[in-house]
């Protein structure tokens, strides 16, 4: 583990190029991310602010910010920041980095456990089939949901990049550690 | 099909939400293509896109092999797709994008579909519906089959985040003038109102529906409400997972802040389709939260 930014940069490099991730180091704190930001006018989210925090290495301060996650990533800043900096895509690495230190909600780890069980974030039920034929459609969409060995290639990704140990998914029970009780974790 | 009209085929990604949630949307823009000429056939298995803002956010490096896989199976059709949602259009275009730059992180990628027999390629291309409404079939097609035409409908047009940006990869021209569902609105007739923070993100992207429910309906309230006050009579878009929080959201808002909202929201072919003949019924219209009022039924 190095510093926030030299993880920024390892781990969003391998998918988006280290260069890209280096814009952050160009960040002047103008603050045209923040004047632009949906986010900004309704919750605690700084953009500005979380990128001097990344410079600053404050990793733990970041990490514990419930703001981090009310980005709606909607890439206002990303496209008018006057330096170029690849603001939201650091923004997704950096909670993707938050997210592999155990700093990841109940509900967001849920959706995790809808696409290992379905293979969909929103899966279908009866009801939503009635609608279907309603519109003249097949009752069910010929989705992974549908064919069994279809889901378990997308389970298998899942496994291979070790995405279900990041949840705390248990196979037995097809649902989060601890959450056949229906308690909350 | 007629004389003139398109001999075309293109792959379906129907995601969750249209599918799942709103078929309307799946069943109108099907309907649409079908008038022109275009054919639809479904990606058989697959999934979730997954998510860019949600699944992006948690691991780029699981979220790139289920969108990889996806692709895939357009790959194996032989055929360019098309989607209704912005959400799959951000993922699968971001995921095809990121795999032709980076032949490294195909590599890996690939490494993984191998597990299961497939290969990403990177033959196929992600269109988005709007823009085969707009570009393929094209306006003067559009307006030659508009029937009953939108003249006294004002329109809230709202896009979404992930059709417009980052434009350097959405390559639709400027993030800030954007002219592409202005054009497919007024086409019907319809006019297209300006209306305070009309590029503003419905609330839901990014997970933030997830981490925080009634906060992010505070900006779909703030949205509904600048389009209201600008005099618009609906609100016109191209995405599936916007749909979902601009009106299921309504019916949240209304039972989390006490409002009364009841503001048509519509899907571009939704709204193309009635102004082309279309019944309520046939676009899915009368099985969603909010109610179209006569004004767009007539």
């Amino acid at each position: 583990m190095g510093t926030l930014y030299e993880d920024i940069v390892a781990y969003g490099g391998e998918v988006f190029g280290e260069e890209h991730m280096e814009t952050l180091r160009e960040c002047v704190q103008c603050g045209k991310c923040t004047g632009g930001c949906p986010s900004g006018r309704n919750t605690a989210l700084r953009t500005r602010k979380l990128f001097q925090m990344a410079l600053l290495d404050l990793r733990e301060e970041i990490f514990n910010a419930p703001e981090l996650w009310f980005c709606s990533t909607c890439f206002t800043c990303y496209e008018r920041c006057p330096k170029g900096v690849k603001t939201t895509d650091i923004i997704r690495i950096i909670r993707n980095l938050a997210a592999k230190e155990g700093h990841m909600s109940v509900p967001h780890r849920m959706i995790g456990v809808y696409v290992l069980k379905t293979g969909h974030a929103v899966p279908i039920g009866p009801d939503q089939m009635k609608l279907r034929e309603a519109v003249g459609l097949e009752s069910q969409p010929p989705t992974t949901q549908k064919y069994k060995e279809q889901l378990e290639q997308v389970q298998t990704i899942f496994k291979t990049t070790n995405y279900d140990a990041m949840i705390d998914f248990d196979w037995n029970t097809m649902n989060l550690r601890g959450m056949e009780k229906g308690g909350k974790k | 099909m007629t004389d003139g009209d398109l001999d075309l085929t293109y792959a379906y990604f129907l995601g969750c939400i249209t599918p799942n949630r709103y078929p309307g949307i799946e069943a109108a823009t099907k309907r649409i293509f079908k008038e022109f000429g275009i054919e639809t056939k479904e990606m058989v298995g697959a999934s979730c896109c997954p998510a860019p803002g949600v699944f992006g956010s948690f691991d780029m490096h699981t979220w790139l092999p289920v969108a990889a896989r996806n692709l895939s199976i357009a790959e194996e059709m032989e055929l360019e797709i098309y989607v209704t949602c912005n959400g799959c259009y951000g993922s699968l275009q971001e995921a095809d994008h990121l795999l032709k730059e980076h032949p490294k992180l195909k590599e890996r990628v690939n490494k993984v579909l191998s597990e299961f027999g497939r290969e990403y390629k990177g033959t196929t291309k992600v269109n988005h519906s709007i823009v085969i409404l707009h570009d393929i079939i094209g306006l003067d097609k559009l307006k030659e089959r508009i029937t009953k035409p939108m003249n006294d409908v004002n329109v809230a047009v709202h896009y979404g985040c992930h059709f417009l940006k980052p434009r350097e990869v959405r390559g639709h021209g400027s993030s800030e003038t954007p002219y592409i569902l202005e054009d497919l609105v007024k086409v019907t007739g319809a006019k297209e109102v300006d209306y305070k923070d009309k590029l503003m993100c419905c609330g839901a992207g990014g997970g933030n529906r997830t981490a925080d429910t009634p906060q992010s309906l505070e900006w779909t309230r703030q949205k509904l409400v600048n389009a209201i006050m600008a005099g618009c009579d609906c609100m016109v878009h191209p995405c599936a997972f916007c749909h979902l929080q601009l009106d299921r959201g309504q019916a949240e808002m209304n039972k989390t802040f006490g409002t009364n909202f009841n503001f048509p929201i519509l899907y571009a072919t939704q709204f193309l389709g009635l102004a082309m003949g279309l019944s309520e019924k046939e676009c899915g219209l009368d099985i969603q939260t909010t109610t179209m009022p006569e004004k767009l039924l007539k």
